[in-house]
């Protein structure tokens, strides 16, 4: 249950905070989410890593899909070289899962060490 | 306790976000570029994009209605005049920001502030020839005129009021890529974009290749190598025209012979240059030859293939004009298009306006140099390119009274040896006022208003077609050029005294032109204006094989359609080719073929010369021609300077067919006396070795071989367009090279009612994210055209409109 409300609460406030912030925002609340709820570190940076990776995952998808694909065909060739769309789509939700996840951790960390 | 993990927690997370936000790392920050928020994502245009938006801003004088359709063109109507370049500027902006940009930096010589200090010799250059520096004489002129000055001032404003109001999310996409930023526009960007269109169309000449051929070779050698006159000239005004005598008599200095002629130092700069073959196709066919009785006009611009488009369709509407047609992304109003009355277009004229000469300064200082049997000072103007990454690089540019010392020991252009140093004399560093030929062609409604427009239009000069609804065509060889002497400005000139300089510009009321002539058309396609009765020198270099074709079909044609003129403009008939082929099929020594070699002669045999798609025998011919070339010159040039002028193809076809004992058909490296039938042959079995690899590739199919292709201003492949399946040629009508070819095909019939056709490889969207990017490159490749259409009022519920934009204030 606080793995789902820490994933969710993750999830929205990020998307929320890059509405005005840069995309690295998402550090920020990965980290406060992780310090506010007690959770046992690897969990959190699970938390932080599936937040991200489910709402980069979808919002990519999503833009992607209503794009008929027609820019992620060209980028993957331009960055991967490889003409494989969802290829891209992965990579940039890893992208943003890594980053929030190890935000989550040291947030879970930072919380331990408060005590 | 639990210090260490938060610590090496910490450090992962600032390092993964240190490398996926800079550069140091990776080669681009993928974090930014790839977060679906802010980055790349967010070009991805949905499918389904609602262009339909209500927009404020203070500085309109009225309210503007912009009817986007289903090609995305925008249909401008503005109740006050300068309110539609205002929503102009807006929406060029809109759809081709990054384009405009990057071309004035490119053309402003700041490209090295994006890519670095690759392109600092482009961009010394382009300092050095004074692109700048004409486009702010330039500034000038336009501030002198309030009209056109207070139309640029609309036109940067709306620009800047897209800038302003974007976000780093709405960014196009190759600034994300790139790691940059728009700056504001202004008039001088403006400017700078005019200018460089000067620099593609006016900015080509010759003059040291041709000064080292003339050095190299005896007088009567050049003479044969570099004619004056081409048998197959079809000039643009008909032979047979009779003009006034001259006004202005420029006379060769005294010394020109001894000095100039006959002068036999080398010159081997390295120029960056214009394509030679940027030039275009026009035409009119006056109603006495067409099937509906109403004038057609034509006209194909030939230029470089790029993706965006240098084009974008508008059409601008205000209570005093109506017009729709090809706009240039960084410049108002519409350059190539039709209004309610009349239609007009262009074709390059191809003079040349740009001539060098030899400075001699006093010392290494460059502050002195001398003229008119004096030392004259300099001016100096100190360039300051900054470069990405590195400090600002300053370029001292010495000016004289000819014009800045492009090359000299402090810039060597490409020599080993820079102990020379060259001023140019560029048409383009005078002032004048083009664009208001531009807006007055919008607003004009019959022959007078065409006239009166196009006088405004120095440089570059070219040949401006037109057609009115009250059946008037006329074309005019139009520019300001400088009157000059026969030969004058074909070679490096001395620069140390006035004799050589420009004596005057050719008055306005002696350019060529023609007003309804009897034979019932008026067309040019870059071939020289007249004959040579006309009393001023016009240079050697034009080709004429497409004035040819095209001349010898609208004679031809009768009760002429739309369709007819569609087919005219797509034509992939080889004129060149029809003149030449015969000079291979008579002199062959066929017995002295081998079964792979007669398998080419073959197919050359059964060519129709026509460079469609999967011609082989075109691919056979182009290669084959180029071998012949080689075969018969190469041993001419074999100890000749580096940089050297080679003869036209026109040169080398009308000496063959003209004498079949040319001089240059010996190979003098060899003992033995070569004659046609040896070379034509040898040319073969050359050709066949190039052939045989082509063939192996399986590229001996002519567009195949040819490929066709556009490439994004950046060349990356992903948002290029490759390996297009498009027949044509370099002397066709249908003038498509590898990269190079009719940028923009319209035809308009006028009618009461107006009828017009129009395609541009390209689409009206400068974002490779959205579907609008390149729709119309399948259409032009199939030699389709798009309706023009040119809504009224009171078809704004027309099923065409899909979104609408209002501005007001």
């Amino acid at each position: 249950m606080k793995f789902l409300i820490s994933l969710i609460l993750t999830a929205l406030l990020s998307f929320a905070i890059c509405l005005y912030c840069p995309w690295w925002s998402i550090a920020i609340v990965a980290f406060v989410v992780a310090a506010l709820i007690p959770q046992n570190p690897f969990v959190s940076f699970l938390t932080g890593f599936f937040a991200l990776f489910i709402l980069w995952f979808s919002l990519t998808l999503y833009i992607s899909n209503n794009n008929e694909h027609i820019l992620a065909h060209k980028v993957a060739v331009i960055i991967l070289k490889s003409d494989n769309p969802f290829l891209l789509i992965i990579m940039t939700a890893v992208i943003g899962a890594l980053v929030a996840g190890f935000a989550a951790l040291a947030g879970s960390f930072a919380r331990t060490t408060k005590k | 306790m639990k210090v260490l993990p938060f610590v090496i927690s910490s450090v992962i997370t600032v390092g993964l976000i240190v490398t996926l936000n800079t550069n140091l790392v990776l080669p681009a920050p993928l974090g930014g570029l790839l977060s679906p928020q802010q980055g790349i994502w967010q070009n991805a245009e949905d499918d389904n994009y609602n262009y339909s938006t209500d927009l404020k801003f203070p500085q309109l004088k009225g309210k503007v209605n912009v009817y986007l359709d289903d090609h995305l063109v925008p249909h401008v109507f503005a109740e006050k005049e300068n309110d539609v370049y205002f929503v102009q500027g807006y929406i060029h902006a809109k759809f081709r920001l990054w384009q405009m940009e990057l071309q004035t930096l490119a053309a402003a010589g700041r490209a090295s502030e994006i890519i670095g200090d690759k392109a600092l010799g482009h961009d010394r250059e382009f300092r050095r020839l004074g692109m700048v520096y004409a486009a702010e004489i330039s500034e000038k002129e336009v501030e002198k005129d309030p009209v056109i000055k207070a139309e640029c001032d609309a036109y940067t404003a709306g620009v800047n009021a897209y800038i302003d109001n974007l976000t780093e999310s709405q960014l196009p996409i190759e600034y994300k890529l790139l790691g940059y930023k728009p700056e504001h526009w202004n008039n001088l960007k403006t400017a700078l974009f005019l200018k460089y269109m000067s620099y593609d169309l006016a900015g080509h000449e010759d003059d040291f290749e041709m000064t080292n051929a003339k050095s190299f070779f005896s007088p009567e050698d050049f003479d044969k190598l570099f004619p004056l006159v081409q048998d197959s000239l079809d000039p643009i005004i008909p032979k047979g025209t009779v003009f006034d005598s001259a006004k202005v008599k420029p006379t060769a200095p005294v010394n020109v012979d001894s000095i100039y002629f006959n002068n036999k130092d080398l010159a081997d700069v390295q120029e960056e240059k214009p394509d030679r073959d940027n030039g275009s196709n026009n035409w009119a066919v006056s109603g006495s030859k067409t099937k509906s009785g109403a004038p057609i006009l034509c006209n194909d611009p030939h230029l470089g293939l790029n993706l965006p488009s240098l084009w974008f369709e508008m059409q601008l509407s205000t209570p005093t004009f109506n017009a729709y047609g090809a706009t240039f992304p960084g410049a108002p109003g519409v350059v190539i298009g039709f209004n309610d009355s009349a239609a007009f277009g262009f074709t390059n004229g191809g003079r040349d306006v740009r001539d060098y000469y030899e400075i001699k300064f006093k010392d290494d200082s460059r502050k002195e140099y001398w003229f008119d049997s004096a030392w004259k000072k300099t001016d100096f103007r100190v360039e300051v390119i900054k470069i990405k990454g590195k400090p600002d690089y300053l370029d001292t540019v010495a000016y004289t009274i000819f014009g800045p010392v492009m090359y000299d020991k402090s810039y060597t252009g490409g020599r080993s040896i820079n102990n020379k140093s060259y001023a140019v004399r560029w048409k383009a560093h005078d002032p004048s006022n083009d664009l208001r030929a531009f807006y007055m062609l919008d607003h004009a409604n019959n022959y007078a208003d065409y006239n009166a427009a196009i006088t405004n239009l120095h440089t570059p000069g070219q040949n401006c077609v037109f057609a009115c609804k009250n059946g008037d065509i006329a074309i005019r060889a139009q520019g300001e050029f400088p009157a000059k002497w026969k030969g004058q400005g074909d070679f490096v000139m001395p620069g140390t005294d006035s004799s050589y300089m420009w004596q005057g510009m050719i008055p306005q009321d002696e350019t060529p032109f023609q007003y309804n002539p009897a034979r019932g058309f008026v067309s040019s396609a870059n071939q020289k204006p007249t004959d040579s009765t006309y009393p001023y020198y016009l240079g050697r270099d034009y080709p004429e094989y497409r004035g040819l074709y095209i001349n010898r079909r609208l004679s031809a044609l009768n009760d002429i359609t739309v369709q007819d003129m569609m087919d005219l403009q797509t034509s992939e008939y080889d004129v060149f080719a029809e003149m030449a082929i015969p000079i291979f099929l008579k002199n062959m020594k066929e017995e002295e073929l081998t079964a792979g070699e007669k398998k080419y002669f073959d197919i050359l045999k059964d060519w129709d010369f026509t460079d469609d798609i999967n011609s082989t025998g075109a691919t056979v011919f182009n290669i084959l021609w180029k071998q012949f070339t080689k075969v018969v010159y190469d041993d001419e040039y074999a100890n000749a300077p580096k940089v050297i002028m080679r003869p036209y193809e026109s040169t080398l076809l009308e000496s063959v067919l003209r004498d079949t004992a040319y001089k240059f058909l010996d190979n003098i490296q060899t003992d033995k006396v070569e004659t046609l039938r040896d070379d034509v042959t040898e040319a073969l079995k050359k050709a066949t070795v190039e052939l045989d690899t082509v063939n192996k590739e399986g590229k001996l199919e002519w567009a195949k071989y040819k490929d066709t292709h556009i490439s994004h201003l950046t060349k990356l492949e992903a948002f290029s367009s490759m390996h297009l399946p498009i027949g044509g040629g370099t002397y066709c009508v249908s003038a498509v090279k590898a990269d190079h070819g009719p940028s923009w095909r319209m035809v308009v019939s006028l009618k009461p009612q107006t009828e017009a056709y129009g395609i541009y490889p390209g689409g009206q969207s400068g974002n490779p994210g959205s579907k609008y990017y390149d729709n119309y490159i399948s259409k032009w490749v199939e030699g389709k055209y798009n309706i023009l259409w040119m809504m009224q009022k009171g078809q704004e519920t027309d099923q065409r409109i899909k979104w609408k934009m209002t501005f007001s204030n």
